[in-house]
This record gives structure tokens, sequence and C-alpha cells, in this order.
């Protein structure tokens, strides 16, 4: 394990109050990007000025599912693929919480796909992080629904023969009312992103790519900065852009920004004006 | 907003009465998935609830289900989910979940025939053993078996007050004969009524652990939002609910886990028994076949044979010490149950080779039928 180091034991950390800074060092390998998404996350909830308990965060399993982990407020590391409808049962029987989910692509998009539609679909006032590193990291590098096509894996050595999820489609598809894709590198985009969020109701979606130097850069001879400056140079931000148009052309180009942002009464505020018409 | 308790006589069927139950115990999120022969238990929870100021939601599949009965357990509610063997089996994984960090729901499973799709709209009693052990790891469950539409309103008030009290979910293993079956139930006075609720723990924030056990090994559960700022996860955890990743604390807390359940046998387990003082031939049975065993053990009384009946309530933590203490003067035992040996089995086992063991089961799709039972007794005794 890294040892914690000389500047960050002087200095106090600026979201000190926000991390469980005894169970740091945290698991993250050198030149992964989860760090850099998950502190945006945290100014986020940091600068909504809102009292930290009324803040949960779930995560479900993988890398960035460790996120749920660290944050000091009521957390929870639930099964793979699940962390939406645990959300979904925290909003609904106390719709006071904010409810943010931190997870990757593997466990929100591939094993817990069937909730992320249906979560979007019920616009659930729930904010959706997906940190979208391109592979299953935690397992040792095996391919995902976001794998670029011929990309290498652990089980496609010779090149992944799938096409992967344009995630921001899907999410729209599905009845998402935000949706918005950065990259870890715009960590201010991915803050104001979340910012917004937080402060709007429904179901919001942000994808975040981030890299996976360990097991996808790795295997595709990609280094941790040939990642970033790829993540660089080759973005465009292009907001309200259409997400049939927002496929990954991974290393040639990546449409970032917010695609959509739309008002839609939540599953909650339709619930209780169903059940109870004279209350307005 | 209507009452939670409708006070009254009904007649009603088995589903509806156990949906009656869990209002009355103050569960106040539902989260469901339909399947024959559990749904009738859904339906009325989607009339009832927001009658009461709770919430029920469809989820788009067992899983799911099962896993927002979870979330809204830890933001304070009482929750519980209904559904039957293919359903039963989806949920398993977060069943696993529940039972280590420690989160009170209540699961119903209205049992058809099995395995797979099986016959759906026809009773068995076939996912006795899953409901021990169909998660992965080692784990103590708490599973109460009704046998009738009253009991399903009744048992569903204990499994909440065992759930709230051990901190644990809890499973109504019912069937789809009783889940259908309409019958007279009584609804008492809302006074009349034990209800528990969780422990809530201390104001004391700082350094809460919501793993610590108090005096019944069991520890206070705050909800989202009161500031206790927990973090619970589904990996091996210590008391203040933080991953450790040794044998010396996994060990620790099994020891947790199960020596809640363990060391509590004599509030968890209830049994009842019929003629049993001076019975040679003792009937072991639970739910529905306890209907039917009843009348086969009156039926050899009347015969001269001294049969008697023991029926298990509680199914499990299974009545180990109760079935061994029987076996030292009995000529045997019949259990009764609408499966191929599976609490059989378990009767086996603590007879321990001191008195013979025989099964009076078919594989499912209707009752056993007294005179199933008492065929076998002539037979074998
Ligand atoms: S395996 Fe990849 S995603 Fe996981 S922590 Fe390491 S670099 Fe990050």
């Amino acid at each position: 394990m890294p040892s914690v180091n000389k500047t960050f034991q002087a200095d106090k950390h600026p979201l000190e109050d926000l991390l469980r800074v005894d169970r740091l060092p945290h698991i993250w390998c050198p030149g992964c990007g989860i760090g850099s998404v998950f502190s945006a996350c945290l100014r986020s909830i940091k600068n909504s000025g809102i009292d930290y308990n009324n803040f949960a965060m779930v995560s479900g399993i993988g890398c960035s599912g460790r996120g749920a982990g660290y944050i000091n407020i009521d957390s929870f590391h639930t099964t793979h693929g699940r962390a939406i409808p645990f959300a979904t049962g925290i909003k609904l029987a106390n719709p006071d919480i904010n409810v943010i989910v931190f997870s990757g692509d593997g466990d929100l998009c591939a094993i817990g796909g069937n909730h992320l539609i249906h979560a979007a679909r019920r616009n659930m006032d729930i904010t959706v992080i997906c940190v979208n590193n391109l592979i299953y990291g935690m397992t040792g590098g095996q391919v995902a629904a976001t794998t670029p096509h011929m990309y290498r894996s652990s089980t496609t050595a010779a090149g992944n023969p799938e096409s992967p999820f344009n995630l921001p489609l899907l999410a729209y598809a599905a009845g998402a009312t935000y949706i918005a894709r950065w990259t870890m590198l715009h960590s201010r985009d991915v803050s104001d992103a979340v910012s917004e969020a937080i402060g709007r109701k429904g179901f919001s979606f942000i994808e975040v790519l981030s890299p996976c130097p360990i097991n996808f850069g790795r295997r595709n001879k990609e280094k941790s900065l040939d990642t970033l400056r790829m993540y660089h140079e080759k973005s465009i931000i292009k907001n309200n852009a259409t997400p049939a148009e927002l496929d990954i052309e991974y290393g040639k180009s990546i449409v970032l920004g917010k695609f959509i942002d739309i008002q839609k009464p939540t599953y909650s505020e339709n619930y209780s004006r169903v059940h109870n018409p004279n209350d307005e | 907003m209507k009452p939670a308790v409708c006070t009254g006589v009904h007649f009603i069927n088995g589903d509806e009465a156990c949906a009656e139950g869990a209002i009355a115990a103050g569960c106040k999120f539902f989260g469901g998935y339909p399947i024959t022969p559990a749904t009738e238990v859904a339906e009325q929870m989607s009339l009832r609830l927001p009658e009461v100021g709770g919430t029920f939601i469809q989820m788009e599949d067992e899983i799911a289900a099962m896993t927002s009965i979870l979330g809204g357990a830890w933001a304070g509610c009482k929750t519980m989910t209904a559904t039957s063997g293919p359903g039963f089996s989806l949920m398993m994984e977060t069943v696993g979940l529940a039972v280590v960090t420690e989160t009170p729901c209540v699961i119903v499973n209205v049992q058809r025939g099995g395995p797979s799709t099986g016959l759906p709209t026809q009773g068995a009693q076939s996912d006795m053993m899953q409901a021990k052990w169909g998660s992965h790891g080692d784990y103590e469950i708490i599973a109460l078996a009704p046998s009738s539409p009253q009991e399903m309103f009744d048992f569903t008030i204990i499994a909440f007050n065992l759930s709230e009290t051990y901190r644990t979910p809890v499973f109504i293993m019912s069937d789809e004969i009783i889940g259908h079956m309409s019958e007279k139930v009584i609804i008492p006075h809302k006074k009349k009524i034990k209800i528990i609720n969780r422990k809530k723990p201390a104001k004391v924030k700082q350094g809460f652990k919501p793993f610590k056990p108090g005096a019944n090994g069991v520890a206070p559960m705050p909800a989202i939002g009161e500031g206790y700022k927990v973090h619970i996860t589904g990996l091996t955890h210590d008391e203040k609910g933080y991953p450790v990743m040794t044998v010396e604390a996994q060990e620790e807390m099994m020891a947790r886990l199960l020596g809640k359940i363990r060391n509590n046998l004599d509030d968890i387990i209830l049994t009842e028994d019929y003629l049993l003082n001076d019975a040679k031939i003792i009937i072991i049975t639970y739910g529905v076949s306890a209907r039917t065993s009843y009348t086969a053990v009156d039926e050899a009384r009347s015969r001269g044979i001294k049969a008697g009946l023991l029926r298990l309530i509680t199914v499990w933590p299974f009545p180990e010490e109760l079935i061994r203490n029987l076996a030292k003067k009995a000529k045997g035992f019949i259990t009764v149950e609408i499966n191929m040996g599976q609490i059989s089995r378990e009767v086996e086992r603590c007879a321990g080779g001191l008195a013979p063991c025989y099964l009076a089961g078919h594989a499912g799709g209707a009752i056993i039928t007294p005179d199933k039972v008492l065929a076998l007794m002539q037979e074998k005794f």
C-alpha cells in the first residue's frame, strides 16, 4: 500500500470534513482518474451549502464503487449493479435526502443497466455519477459494455468484437432529464454538473471518462498521460448535442458537454399527485 | 389518511391479510414485482400504503424490489416485499446483503411448485431449504410459516417485530393455498397489537458504531439523515462498519451475526403442539400442511393410534433441541410437507438415529391429504 505523503499530513485537505480520513490511504492505483471525479463530486456537495446530513451516497461494486467508503456522510456500498434501486428505496422512504449514486460503468450500465433505464424512465429524483473507465478495473481488466471496438482486455486479448454503449443516448432514450458527459480532466465542469444535478429535481446522469492505466491503458499501450492528452486534444465541447451523435470514437473524437436539461415531474411528485389530488 | 389497523371481522384471502398485517405493523414502504401467487400482496399494498402515508413502487424486477426495501429500511422505514419461487431466487444475493448489513425487512414468499417456472398457480412448500441457505455464505435467518389467512395477518406482525428486534431480514414462508384461500380474519383493536420498533442509538454521534451490539447482541440502528454518518458495506466489516479483510474480522462479524439469532432462540422459536404429551408417533409439520395433519392425528387417535403433532411456527432457526428431546420418547416421526424432503431431513438430523423418520410429501401442486399421512402411519408403525 502507498504511504500517505508528507504534504498531505502537514496540510489539512480542503475536503477533509467530507472524507473518512481514517480510511485513507484509498485503494485507487497511481494514475487512476477516479479520485479526481470523486473530489469534484465532494466539492459540489460542499459548495451546495446543504447540510451534509441531508445527503446519502450509494455505490455498487468495483473500483468506482469504493467511493461510498471514503465519503463521511451516510454512505452505502451495496451489491454489484444495485446502487440505483437501493438509492430509489432511500429517496422514496425519505424524499428530503439528496441521494447521489457514485459508481462505475460496469456496475451501472451492464449488470445494473436495467435499473439505470427504469430509474431514468421514472424520473427518480437522484443524481447518478457514472465513472466510465472503459473496462472492469477491480477484477483485472475484462471487457466492458463500454470498451471501444477492437480494444484489448483480458477477455478480448485479440480485440473487442463488440460495440460499446453510447451512454448519454441510452440515458436519453430511457427518459433521463439531465445528461452530461465530461472527462476527469474537466474537473471544474464535472463539479458544475454535479452541482446542477444536486440543485435540480429529477433523474440526472453524468458520465465522466476516467483513465484506468493499470488495466485498460497497459493492455492498449496507452500511458496515463497519453490518455489525459487525448482527453485534452480530442475532446470537443458541444452543449445540447444530439444524443444519437455521441458515440465515442476513442482516440479520435469525444463529444463532451451538457446535452439534456429539461423539467419533468419526478416519480414522487407524480405519485403524490395521483394519490392526493386535493393537495395542490 | 385512513387507519393503519382495519379493526373488525373480514373475509379476505391470505395475501390480502398479509398486506393488512404489514400496514398494521407500521410498514411504510413496499418494493414489489408481480408474480403468481403473491401478486395480491403487492396489489393490496399499492392500495393501502398511500392511505397511511407510505409509498408503494413496482420495481423493474425482483432484484430491484428486494434492494429498494433495504434502502427504504436505512431511510428509517419498516419495509417489505413479496414474491414466489422464481422471484425468491432472484432476491437471494440481496438477502445476503440484508443479513450482513443487519437491515430489518420482511420478505414474503407465497410458495408455488418448482423448480423453475414450475406450477405457478399451485401450492408447494419446496423453498424451505432455499430460505435457509439460498444466499451464499453462512448465516442464520428467521422464517415463519402461517397456516391460515388469519395467521398471514398475525405472523406478518410477528415477522416485523422479530425483524426490528434482531435487525435481520425475516421470511414469511406461505404458499399458494394459504395465499389464495379466503377465510375469516379478525383484525383486533390497534391497542391489542404488540408492535416493536428498532432500537435507536444514543444521541452521541461522534464515533458511533452501527454494528456494536447492545444487550441482546443487536446494535441500535440510526436512519439516514439523523447525523450518524454511517458507512454500510456488504464487505466483511468491523463494528464501525468499515471493511476489514482479515480472518479475525470475519470471525468476529460472523460470531455477531450468528450469535444474535442463536443466543435468542427462546424468544424467536415459536411452536404449537397437539396431543403431544402421550404421543408415540409424532407428526412434524408447518404452514398449510399443518391443517391436514391435525385431521390425520384426530383420525389416528380415533383408531387407537397414539399420534400427536408439533407445528413449527418458526421454521428457521430450527427447533433442534425440541426435536432432539421428542426423539427420546417417540416411536417415530412423520414430517408432512409439500416437497420431496426438506424439513424432514432436518428432523432426521435432530432425531440423531433415536427414532425412525419418514416423509409424507409429494412434488407439489396440492395439499397432502390426511389419508396419505394415515396410510404412511399404518405402513411404518
Ligand atoms: S484498476 Fe484501474 S480503475 Fe481500478 S483503481 Fe486501478 S487504475 Fe483505477
